[in-house]
């Protein structure tokens, strides 16, 4: 084939696929440029075909030229005729191609069908005399953008990025031995062709980045397809189309994507009688979303559709003999879900042509997680399904920590790396039930010990161990390690097969001294059991009863203090652990208080005789900070959990929230706020005379009993209610307040903000408690829930523009 | 007429068929793996390729290799992925007649007849032919 026929053949390929969204977008708005645009496509394919001697394919372009003439002379309308026979004009002409491509001469065939059916859209029309020319300079344009762009073989990039990472390693092994000889000869060029190998690779890189838009471009006329086929309407939104991704990665997701796009079309989105009915509007909506969010992709097909319903997973679990009754009785919603990710699991009640073509979830799951990519489905049944796919950039090469422990070396991304603490002096590491736990400015850290954690046996370290603050999976952890040895650039490797149900590891590479290293992921260590804040003796042997509320998972830490039994307290509302001598304790006004950072911390005790006679070192919980700052002395702090508590009931005594079930034992949860108000003595409010009242709109009880004396304790007058429907009513009621707290995940809450804006609590704050602090921008202020001092303060800014007023 | 490279393990022959074998060699230094399987002895860099190293002994439920003896590498590819394995001894490449070759592996226990091929009747002994694919494939058991 000569060289001019594959270029056309290229050229035209590219140019069809850009074709389908420009034919959605004329059908949807008869736009004149999208118009434009098919024309000269179709008008380039018939005049280069006359040059080549194709006359199949110039005979079906040209009868589509003809149909695009008529649309933009405004003698036919853009309508599902007019656009369903160029598409098929498009497909016979697709056809043609790849035959060419194959044999390098055009297939024998009959187009008269698809002819026929373009000249008899509308009333019959002579094809029109005289040829419409392109306008003047566009052809001059196009070749200037030809010129200024190559083709390559993706074959040579792939190639040259190999070469380049190998590149890279070499330049790391000849660094690290110009470390040990620094004023080598070979230092100065040496460092330039670091610097040059950085540029190098760093621009190949960029070669083989795609805007995931390429992919994207045939979901528009695939979900018109399956909306037209099965008499539905449905709206695709797509964003973050120009989100680039190493061409690999966007070859392995094409088809998982295109499945899911398919699903949510097919299954997702009801058919228009069941809409009705449901009340939602008659067209669906799928909506395809790209972003980069902390070194990884992110992208999530959500639908508005019918959702995944339990009961028929759980069902179709049962019949497939996955699960039994009993096993799924044990499992939370999200587990559940999990099964539609099993090999033959389809919940789908009937086989379209379009899905059910044998290609399930599992595939879709297995071609992720090759990538080293995770997927999860996140479901409302009746308000529709939400797939998020995060994908690392496996193929990149990245900058890492490389980390001794137990002897060995391993590389820690340094993009999930927040800072190093070194161990000792202000940085005590504390141990409380063999869990380990960082005092880090006014926060504790959960720990996890790397060695532990790998099961590496004990070895004697050198000096203090480090600690990498790491944020990952929505949480901030620490790492810790014997020492860090070295930063490098490493070319990210997949674990072999064998090693890949490992989740801490993200992958392998060869250091500069040509060891192989295995690269730590901070989200697997996140994850793993034994992983953050949970300890080993805590986690019960025989399984924990399933949560009766919402089953909402949250740190408390465990003491003992008083009477027997082990007693609970929410770690958010904990400053600091420390200990004291009770010969230390001072009393002022009556009271046990002691001197604590430069000022008198009021105290107090669950036991009223501990300040009386009791001699020897106690440990303190810090209550609250700063000058609020109250101590809790307690006998012994035992350990810090994370659960999903049960309330098995609550507390009828004064001090206590609730009993509970917490690492299987009954517990009993201490009420912060009481304390606090014990410590400071009762009735002196310190928020100036006027309480100001707050509403706390929070359907979960136990968070309920919990931000209640918090709030109290802070000097606010609280009325909690449990929906958006009785917020209404009190507010009916004429029930006055100064600012709202609402869990964002309140039924109808939005509506409610939106509401703020008129009636008898017009311009009230309105802080929405999220449970990482984070609404993507849906409130104008809002706090993660178990973060008592970030709220009272975000509560004080909300309530301070109305006192300026 | 098919290719073995014979290896040894306890005093009994394996043939690891000639077209999966990359490589021969003494254990370069390796970086262990934890959480691995424990089959796996660790990873190393063979010109630039990340291997893993399998302990064919302990694959086979056979006791570890006296302290004394040092093993070799046998490097195999399996779908695009290198593996060593681990053994006591790598003797000649063999050319068994077909007919010497029996594909009912029952007499064998079940670890063995998971990893073998077939089992080939040389003049004075037995040699099981290993299944290279089966033999690579290890469950996850310590995964934390």
């Amino acid at each position: 084939m000569d060289d001019l026929l594959r270029e056309f053949l290229a050229e035209t390929v590219e140019s069809l696929a850009a074709l389908d969204s420009a034919l959605i977008d004329l059908e949807k708005s008869a736009d004149p440029a999208a118009l434009q645009s098919i024309f000269r496509v179709f008008h380039t394919i018939k005049g280069t075909c006359g040059f080549f001697a194709l006359p199949r394919l110039e005979r079906v372009a040209h009868a589509a030229e003809n149909v695009l003439a008529r649309l933009r002379d405004g003698e036919l309308e853009a309508g599902p005729d007019v656009v369903g026979a160029i598409f098929l004009a498009t497909d016979r002409i697709k056809e043609m191609l790849s035959a060419l491509a194959q044999s390098g001469a055009e297939p024998r065939g009959d187009d008269r069908d698809v002819i026929a059916r373009l000249e008899a859209l509308g009333k019959a029309a002579p094809a029109p005399a005289d040829e419409p020319q392109p306008q003047g300079a566009a052809p001059a344009r196009e070749l200037a953008v030809a010129s200024e762009t190559i083709r390559v073989n993706v074959a040579l990039l792939d190639q040259l990025m190999t070469t380049a990472s190998e590149l890279v390693l070499t330049r790391n092994q000849l660094l690290q031995v110009l470390r040990n000889d620094m004023r080598s000869t070979f230092a100065a060029p040496l460092q330039r062709l670091s610097q040059v190998t950085t540029e190098l690779q760093e621009t190949v890189m960029r070669t083989r980045m795609q805007p995931i838009g390429n992919v994207w471009s045939k979901l528009p006329r695939l979900v018109r397809e399956v909306a037209r086929e099965l008499g539905k309407t449905i709206s695709l939104d797509m964003r973050g189309s120009e989100t680039e991704l190493d061409r690999q990665v966007l070859e392995l997701i094409r088809d998982p994507i295109t499945h899911m796009v398919r699903n949510a079309a097919d299954h997702g989105i009801e058919p228009p009688t069941e809409r009705a009915r449901a009340g939602k509007p008659a067209v669906g909506r799928i909506s395809v979303n790209a972003f980069h969010e902390g070194g990884h992709v992110v992208i999530e097909v959500t639908d508005d559709g019918r959702g995944f319903a339990l009961d028929r997973i759980k069902a179709r679990a049962v019949s497939l003999g996955l699960a039994s009754e009993a096993d799924l009785a044990a499992l939370s919603e999200r587990e559940i879900r999990d099964f539609v990710f099993r090999p033959g699991f389809s919940t789908a009640e009937r086989v379209t042509s379009i899905s059910g073509r044998g290609v399930g979830l599992d595939v879709v799951r297995a071609n992720l997680e090759r990538l080293g990519g995770t997927i999860d489905i996140d479901s409302a049944p009746g308000h529709g399904t939400t797939f998020k796919i995060v994908l690392p950039l496996t193929l990149a090469i990245v900058s890492a920590l490389i980390v001794e422990s137990g002897g060995e070396r391993f590389a820690l991304p340094q993009m999930a790396v927040l800072e190093l603490v070194q161990v000792g002096g202000e940085h005590k590491i504390e141990w409380l039930n063999r869990v380990p736990v960082l005092r880090l400015r006014d926060r504790l850290l959960p720990i996890v010990w790397l060695r532990r954690l790998l099961g590496q046996s004990r070895g004697e370290t050198a000096g203090e161990p480090i600690v990498i603050v790491t944020e990952a999976a929505g949480r901030t952890f620490g790492i810790m390690v014997d020492a860090i040895a070295d930063a490098e650039e490493i070319v990210v490797k997949p674990v072999g097969p064998v090693l890949r149900g490992i989740p801490i590891f993200a992958g392998n590479t060869i250091l500069g001294d040509g060891r192989v290293v295995f690269i730590l992921d901070p989200a697997g260590i996140a994850a793993a059991k034994g992983g953050v804040g949970i300890s080993a003796a805590a986690t019960p042997a025989a399984p924990v009863p399933a949560p009766k509320d919402h089953g909402e998972q949250f740190s408390l830490l465990l003491f003992r203090a008083g009477t027997a039994g082990v007693k609970a307290i929410p770690l958010g509302v904990v400053g600091r652990l420390e200990e004291i001598d009770l010969a230390d304790v001072e009393f002022a006004d009556g009271k046990p208080v002691v001197q604590y950072r430069g000022r008198l911390m009021p105290l107090a005790a669950m036991s009223s005789d501990t300040f009386a006679g009791a001699r020897g070192r106690r440990p303190l919980i810090v209550l609250a900070q700063d000058e609020d700052a109250v101590g809790l002395v307690v006998d012994a702090i035992e350990d810090i959990v994370e659960e999903a508590v049960a309330i098995e009931r609550p507390a009828g005594q004064d001090g206590l929230i609730a009993s509970a079930i917490i690492a299987g034992k009954a517990t009993d949860i201490i009420d912060a706020g009481y304390y606090l108000k014990a410590a400071r003595g009762l009735g002196q409010s310190r928020k100036g005379p006027a309480p100001r009242h707050v509403l706390l709109i929070e359907n979960n009880a136990f968070f309920r009993t919990l931000l209640v004396p918090v709030l109290r304790a802070a000097g606010y007058e609280v009325v909690s209610v449990a929906s958006v429907e009785e917020a209404r009513a009190l507010c009916a009621s004429g029930k006055s307040v100064d600012a709202i707290l609402a869990d964002e995940d309140t039924p109808g809450i939005e509506a409610f903000a939106r509401s703020l804006d008129s009636g008898e609590w017009r311009g009230k704050p309105l802080v929405a408690l999220a449970d990482h602090g984070d609404t993507e921008g849906r409130f104008p202020a809002a706090v993660q829930k178990l973060d008592s001092r970030a709220l009272l303060d975000t509560l004080g800014r909300a309530l301070r523009p109305q006192d300026a007023a | 007429m098919r290719e073995l490279v014979a290896i040894t393990l306890a005093g009994q022959a394996f043939g690891i068929p000639v077209e999966e074998v990359r490589d021969v060699l003494a254990p370069p230094p390796m970086t262990p793996v934890p959480l691995a399987p424990p089959e796996v002895a660790g990873a190393l860099n063979l010109r630039g390729r990340i291997v893993i190293v399998i302990d064919l002994r302990k694959r086979l439920g056979l006791p570890p290799l006296a302290d004394d003896m040092k093993p070799m590498c046998v490097v195999i590819e399996q779908a695009d992925e290198l593996y060593a394995f681990l053994v006591d001894r790598v003797g000649d490449v063999l050319r068994p007649a077909d007919e010497t070759v029996e594909h009912g592996t029952a007499v064998l226990d079940p670890v063995w007849r998971q990893v073998a091929a077939g089992i080939c009747r040389l003049e004075d002994s037995l040699l099981v032919v290993l299944d290279v694919a089966r033999a690579v494939e290890l469950g996850i058991r310590a995964a934390a």
